[in-house]
C-alpha cells in the first residue's frame, strides 16, 4: 500500500506537450479514476507512473520516494492493460505466475499465491486453460489476477474494461470495486467513460488536454463542477445548458422561457443556465426555477422513469417524467427545474459562476 | 439461391468455367513440374546402357545405383555437409534475423531508420555480385575450403530480417510492457514471450532457409576445393566431369538429395502454406 504524488508532471512528445504539469496526490488505499475525453493524456499519465513512459519534468513519488528514474520493475506497481496483455502461448496459471517472475518466493509458494488469487477471482477450474479459450471478462481476471498476485504497492489500471460488453461491463466493475475493498490497495483507473468514474471513484480526477480541470468526490463533481466541461461530463444524460441573460431578479433565456432567482456573482450579463435532464420535470411552476416549453421530439421510456426531447426555438431540451407518466409525441410541454436545482456558467470564459 | 433448371432427384453440380479454366492452367502446370522430377527418378533405376531409353517406366529397374551411391563414402560424406552447413545456417538465422527484427520493430532509437535502410538495400544486391567480395573476404581470413567459408555469408540474411521486423511489428506493445512491470529482462521478453508469438513466421523463415540452403551450388562450388568438403549439390555435379557423364548416378544423387525436402513438406505442408501466405510470397 502506498500514496502516489504527482508533482508539476510534465511530458513533452518532441515539441507538443501533452502532459501540462500536473498535480496529484493519491492517498493510500485510495481508488481514484482519472477520466476525461480521448487523447487528454490519461494514459500517458498512467504510464509514466508505471514508468514505461519517461517523464519530461517534475517528480513522481510513491510512498515519498522520488521514482523518476526508476525502472518500471522497481517500482512496485502492478498494470492491467485494455487489452489485457495476457499470452496466447502459455496457460491460466503460467500467466498468472508472471505476476510473480522476480519474487524469490519458493515454487510451491508460488503455485499457492496463484491459486489464491485464481480462488478470489473464481478462476480455479481454468487454471490449465490457455487464454484462447476465455472469455473476455475470465481473460480481464486473469489479467487481474496477474496483478493481484505481487501484492503490488499500487494498481494501474488503463481502460480495463472498453473491451466488454455493456453487461460484463457492470459486472466486471463491481467486481473490482469489491476487490478493492477487500484489498485496500491504491488504485488509479483510467478510463473515458463517465459511469465507470462516477461509480467507482473514491476520488475522480477530470483532465482535458493534458490538464487537470478539477479533482473531486463523485458528488462533489456531480454538485459543483467548475466549468461547463466538467458539467456536461458528469451525469447523464448531458446537462442542459441554456443561453440567457442577466435582468435584475431573475434572466431570459434566449429561447424564451425564465429563471427566477439568478446568481449573485456575475461579471457579465450572458450566462449558461444548466439543468440536468433529471431535475427538469413537467409540474407546476409554484416554486421559483427554471421554466421552459417546446414541443416533444423523442420520448425515451426506460421504466424507472421517461426522458423526453423537447424543442424549443432550435435548441433541444432534455428533461424527465416520473415512469408512468408519458408524453406523446408533438405534445406541448413546459417542463420545470427548482432555482437549487440549477447550474449558472459564464458564457464566455465557461467557469462556474457563485455556489448555489 | 434460384430454383435448379435440373428435374428433381437428378442432381447436377453446377461447374462455372472459370473452375475449369482454373483446373486446366493447374493441371497444365503440375505436369509441367512433375515430369522432369518423374525423369529424375526413372533414371535413377536404369543402368547406364538405358539412360537414352527415355521411357518413363524403366525396362529392367534396378537398385543398382542406389547401392552404389549409397555406398559410396564420399555421398554420405557430403550428405552429412549438406546438413551441417543448412542445419547451422537455419538456427542462426532464426536466431538473429529474429533479434535485428525485433530489435528494429519495438526499440526507438537513434539511426534505427538508416539501420533498416542499410538492411534493405542490400536485398537489392544480386548474389552474383557479392560473391567476389565475400570471396576476398574468405581468402583474406583463410577461411576458404571450409564449413565456415560455406555459411558464413548467409549466417544472416536482409530478408529475414526483414519478415521477422514486419511479423513483430504486429505483437502488441502491451504484452511486452506488461512483462516489464513484471521484471523480466529485455532479452527474456524477446526469448519468452515475443518469439513464441511469431512462431508461424518462425517456421516460415527457418524452412526456406533450410531449403536455400540445402539446394545452395553457386557459392559452395566456389568456395569449396577438396572434395570432403562438398555439399550435396557441388557433389553431385562433380560426378558430371569425372570421366564421362553418368547420369544415372546423377539422378540418384538428386532423388536422394530431394527426399529431405519432401519429407520437411509433407510434415509441415500446414505450416509452408501458412508461412507463404504470411510472408505474402507467391509459391
Ligand atoms: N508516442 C507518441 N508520440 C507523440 N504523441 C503521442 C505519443 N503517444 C501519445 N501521444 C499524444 O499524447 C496525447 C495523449 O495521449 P494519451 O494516450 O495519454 O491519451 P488518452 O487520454 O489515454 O486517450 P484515450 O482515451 O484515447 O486512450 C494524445 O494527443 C496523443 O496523440
Ligand atoms: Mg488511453
Amino acid at each position: 500500500m502506498a500514496t502516489i504524488d504527482l508533482d508539476r508532471l510534465i511530458k513533452r512528445y518532441g515539441h507538443t506537450t501533452v502532459v501540462h504539469g500536473i498535480d496529484l496526490s493519491v492517498r493510500d488505499g485510495e481508488f481514484v479514476v482519472l477520466v476525461g475525453p480521448s487523447g487528454c493524456g490519461k494514459s500517458t499519465t498512467l504510464r509514466m507512473i508505471a514508468g514505461l513512459e519517461e517523464i519530461s519534468g517534475g517528480e513522481i513519488r510513491i510512498d515519498g520516494r522520488v521514482i523518476n528514474d526508476l525502472e518500471p520493475k522497481d517500482r512496485n506497481i502492478a498494470m492491467v492493460f485494455q487489452n489485457y496483455a495476457i499470452y496466447p502461448h502459455v496457460t491460466v496459471a503460467e500467466n498468472i505466475a508472471f505476476g510473480l517472475y522476480r519474487s524469490n518466493l519458493s515454487k510451491s509458494e508460488k503455485r499457492q499465491r496463484v491459486e489464491q488469487a485464481a480462488e478470489t477471482l473464481g478462476l480455479s477450474q481454468l487454471l490449465d486453460r490457455r487464454p484462447s479459450a476465455l472469455s473476455g471478462g475470465q481473460r480481464q481476471r486473469v489479467a487481474i489476477g496477474r496483478a493481484m498476485v505481487r501484492d503490488p504497492a499500487a494498481f494501474l489500471f488503463d481502460e480495463p474494461l472498453s473491451n466488454l460488453d455493456a453487461q460484463l461491463r457492470t459486472q466486471m466493475r463491481i467486481e473490482i470495486k469489491r476487490l478493492h475493498h477487500r484489498l485496500g490497495t491504491t488504485s488509479v483507473f483510467v478510463t473515458h467513460d463517465q459511469v465507470e468514474a462516477m461509480t467507482m471513484a473514491d476520488r475522480i480526477v477530470v483532465m482535458r488536454d493534458g490538464k487537470i480541470l478539477q479533482v473531486g468526490t463523485p458528488l462533489e463533481l456531480y454538485e459543483n463542477p467548475v466549468d461547463v466541461f466538467t458539467a456536461r461530463f458528469i451525469g447523464s444524460p448531458t446537462m442542459n445548458l441554456l443561453p440567457a441573460s442577466l435582468r435584475d431578479g431573475g434572466a431570459d433565456l434566449s429561447l424564451g422561457g425564465s429563471v427566477q432567482v439568478p446568481p449573485a456573482t456575475a461579471t457579465t450579463a450572458d450566462i449558461l443556465v444548466g439543468a440536468r435532464p433529471q431535475d427538469l420535470v413537467p409540474s407546476s411552476q409554484g416554486v421559483p426555477g427554471l421554466t421552459v416549453s417546446g414541443t416533444v421530439a423523442v420520448v425515451e421510456t426506460l421504466g424507472s422513469e421517461t426522458l423526453v426531447h423537447i424543442e424549443g426555438a432550435g435548441q433541444t431540451i432534455i428533461g424527465s417524467a416520473p415512469g408512468r407518466q408519458i408524453p406523446r409525441i408533438g405534445e406541448h410541454l413546459t417542463l420545470h427545474a427548482p432555482a437549487e436545482r440549477l447550474y449558472y456558467f459564464d458564457k464566455a470564459t465557461e467557469k462556474a459562476l457563485a455556489a448555489r | 439461391m434460384k430454383a435448379a433448371a435440373s428435374p428433381p432427384g437428378l442432381v447436377m453440380p453446377h461447374i462455372r468455367p472459370g473452375r475449369i479454366l482454373a483446373w486446366t492452367l493447374l493441371f497444365i502446370g503440375g505436369v509441367i513440374m512433375v515430369t522432369p522430377l518423374l525423369f529424375m527418378l526413372s533414371t535413377s533405376l536404369k543402368d547406364a546402357s538405358q539412360v537414352y531409353d527415355l521411357r518413363v517406366i524403366p525396362e529392367t529397374p534396378t537398385l543398382d545405383n542406389y547401392i552404389e551411391i549409397l555406398g559410396d563414402g564420399r555421398f554420405t560424406r557430403w550428405l552429412v555437409n549438406s546438413t551441417i552447413v543448412a542445419v547451422i545456417v537455419t538456427l542462426s538465422n532464426v536466431f538473429f534475423d529474429s533479434l535485428v527484427g525485433y530489435t528494429l520493430a519495438k526499440f526507438r532509437f537513434r539511426g534505427r531508420y538508416v539501420v533498416f535502410i542499410a538492411i534493405l538495400s542490400t536485398l537489392m544486391i544480386p548474389t552474383e555480385m557479392l560473391v567476389l567480395p565475400w570471396y576476398l573476404m574468405a581468402s583474406q581470413f583463410g577461411w576458404i575450403d571450409s564449413y565456415w567459408g560455406i555459411m558464413f555469408p548467409g549466417m544472416m540474411t536482409a530478408f529475414g530480417t526483414f519478415l521477422m521486423k514486419q511479423f513483430f511489428e504486429g505483437v502488441p506493445d502491451d504484452f511486452l510492457e506488461a512483462a516489464r512491470i513484471d521484471g523480466l529482462n529485455e532479452f527474456t521478453i524477446w526469448w519468452k514471450i515475443a518469439m513464441p508469438l511469431v512462431t508461424p513466421a518462425l517456421s516460415a523463415l527457418a524452412i526456406f532457409t533450410f531449403l536455400g540452403n540445402w539446394t545452395a551450388f553457386f557459392w559452395p562450388l566456389i568456395v569449396t576445393t577438396s572434395a570432403e568438403l562438398y555439399t550435396l549439390p557441388v557433389g553431385l555435379s562433380s560426378f558430371a566431369v569425372e570421366q564421362s557423364i553418368q547420369w544415372e548416378k546423377i539422378m540418384t544423387g538428386a532423388s536422394i538429395a530431394t527426399l529431405p525436402t519432401l519429407i520437411i513438406f509433407l510434415f509441415l505442408q500446414r505450416y509452408i502454406v501458412r508461412g507463404v501466405m504470411l510472408a505474402g510470397l507467391k509459391g
